[in-house]
């Protein structure tokens, strides 16, 4: 096999890989897209906000260190212990269903029935004050996380490539293991929204809230139970990321990559954003190793919002998107 | 004929009970606008009533506010002996009071089947954990309430069309398909909107034909709301009649329609 070919296969495999990344993102808008009908600005600083937290409870972080302080002339900084992993992402996650509520109980609640270009600024807000609320309460500096998740190359991929092609792919073991957790994050969340009662109930006010609201489906509980999904989902994401390139003010740039993401697969598809996010993954690395030398490198930066456009002009409502048909 | 406590019997001699909904003095305002003005009347055990009027009398807002859509601005509404307090629709629905809208609300995206289920919502004690911890018990109440809706689809016979998207069905079937939703919650009191708007002469007999049979097979206590005057007459055991926000009759069919200011202002208009 011509080397060339090996390579584009290892570029093809490690896209993939980023495109789970991708499709984590998007999925968290996805989920309350449909849910709610607002487009969830904030859904990347809630990562930001769900990895800091994380670091925070580990490294037994005191929460709003500065401020108190500040203001009491106190010394505290540390509480002095050291939590393992899975403690800490339970007690995240204990924090991001308490901020759902939040979300709900005092912004969202008072917008049922706006537009939707009002609820899309209501969620940019938001996003910078969730973006403020980490720095006030962990610190802006940049953290590490480890959970205990491996990294480094996958030694058994590496051989058996070396085996086949005589030429060893590097795969990042992180990546394989987000594949796996995202695989099973997907199959829980189809699970949940097909089989179980809340489930059913999500569905049936994504579809039409008098309807809901006339079989006894509180709307109220459904969206906090949509927005704790959607912190879960971020939450995940978080740790990806931020195991991945350090817990810092960018990872809630990570959102913008879910854009095209969400163009490609559509706005109301768990599987398109599944699909987008691949098709952006693997996309980027193609493109940027056959044509990153002709044009200067770099095309990763700018390759998913071309093919965002592109889609756009020629099937705005992307692969797996509900068609919108206006009566006339 | 009508003993308060007792109830009364049919001219078809079937036996309506004691009193399930009481409404008391009900005024609704929007603002400057009165939609309905100090109204009272009650709905019986086992019994179909209708509320009737011209357009724009204020019967939807009535359905609305027994279902908790809107809320009284004065008045009382009494459900199985009890005055309810202010409610949510959805708190409503919980209680046992199912309904049907006049412009059809159903899930376009689910299946025929799926809409039915959701009708059980109401009924589904197990949460998404104990579904998760135990799988035996949430299984056999997912079966008890599938057997329930089946039997509302048999029931209503749109079997044919279990498996479709509601979205690709024609009005009628729309319309019957939110019937079976309703249903399928085993209310206590049913409440239909408008259940013959829009359809043509089959379909209306296949409607008044279910209500019939509901409230015989079942016994289910229904209130809807209709301006066919021939359907209405047929159906009800006991009609209201409102106008402009009042309501000017309240009796038997036969009573009303011969009730000078019902064919005034309704009879009179519609008919000539």
């Amino acid at each position: 096999m011509p080397d060339q070919v090996v390579y584009a296969m290892e570029v093809t495999l490690n896209g993939l890989m980023a495109g789970v990344l991708y499709a984590l993102v998007a999925l968290g808008f996805v989920l309350i897209y449909k849910a709610s009908g607002i487009f969830n600005y904030a859904q990347g600083v809630m990562a930001l906000f769900a990895a800091m937290t994380l670091v925070g409870i580990m490294d037994g972080q005191v929460p709003f260190s500065h401020l108190i302080n500040a203001l009491f002339g106190t010394e505290v900084h540390h509480f002095g212990w050291h939590l393992p992993g899975l403690l800490a992402i339970l007690m995240t996650m204990a924090v991001m269903v308490a901020l759902a509520w939040c979300v709900q109980q005092f912004v969202m609640r008072h917008l049922v029935g706006q537009e939707p270009i009002i609820l899309f600024m209501a969620t940019i807000g938001l996003a910078y004050f969730l973006e403020g609320l980490s720095d006030l309460m962990w610190g802006s500096e940049i953290k590490k996380l480890d959970v205990g998740l491996p990294q480094g190359i996958n030694e058994a991929l590496d051989s058996v490539t070396y085996d086949i092609f005589g030429y060893g792919f590097f795969i990042d073991n992180l990546d394989v293991v987000a594949t796996i957790i995202a695989a099973l994050l997907v199959i829980a969340l189809v699970a949940f929204s097909q089989y179980t009662k809340e489930g059913r109930a999500m569905r049936a006010v994504a579809d039409d809230h008098q309807a809901a609201l006339s079989v006894g489906i509180s709307l109220n509980f459904i969206w906090v139970m949509v927005w704790s999904v959607a912190g879960f989902v971020a939450l995940v994401a978080g740790i990806m990321w931020g195991t991945k390139s350090g817990v810092q003010f960018s990872l809630s740039l990570i959102a913008l990559k879910a854009l095209p993401v969400l163009m490609l697969g559509g706005f109301t598809s768990i599987p398109g954003a599944i699909v987008g996010g691949l098709i952006i993954g693997v996309g980027e690395k193609l493109f940027d190793f056959m044509f990153g030398p002709m044009l200067g490198g770099a095309t990763e930066n700018w390759f998913a919002y071309v093919l965002a456009l592109i889609f756009l002009v020629f099937r705005p409502q992307g692969l797996f998107g509900e068609k919108i048909i206006e009566r006339v | 004929m009508l003993d308060q406590a007792e109830g009364y019997t049919t001219a078809d001699g079937r036996k309506i009970g004691g009193v399930v909904m009481e409404m008391k003095n009900i005024t609704l305002r929007f603002g400057g606008v009165v939609a309905i003005k100090d109204i009272s009347f009650d709905i019986r055990e086992g019994e179909i009533r209708a509320i009737i009027g011209p357009n724009g009398a204020g019967k939807s807002s009535m359905l609305n506010v027994i279902s908790g859509f809107y809320t009284p601005s004065e008045g009382e509404v009494w459900f199985h002996g009890a005055k309810r307090p202010q409610m949510r629709p959805f708190e409503v629905a919980r209680q046992g009071i199912a309904r049907t809208f006049q412009n059809i609300a159903l899930f376009e995206g689910m299946s025929v089947l799926d809409n039915v289920m959701t009708g059980r919502l109401t009924h589904m004690k197990t949460g998404v954990f104990s579904q998760a911890l135990w799988k035996g018990r949430a299984e056999k109440e997912e079966t008890e309430n599938r057997e329930v809706a089946e039997k509302v689809i048999d029931f209503l016979e749109i079997q044919h069309i279990r498996k479709t998207p509601v979205s690709r069905l024609p009005y009628g079937l729309k319309k019957r398909v939110e019937l079976a939703r309703a249903l399928a919650a085993q209310p206590r009191l049913l409440l239909l909107d408008e259940p013959m708007a829009g359809m043509n002469v089959e379909e209306k007999e296949d409607m008044s034909r279910f209500i019939l049979d509901v409230n015989d097979e079942f016994g289910t206590t229904i209130a809807l709301i209709e301006h066919d005057m021939g359907v209405v007459m047929d159906l009800s055991d006991r009609v209201v009649v409102m106008d402009y926000g009042k309501k000017i009759g309240d009796g038997p069919p036969d009573e009303v329609r011969n009730n000078q200011d019902v064919i005034d202002a309704y009879l009179g208009v519609a008919h000539d």
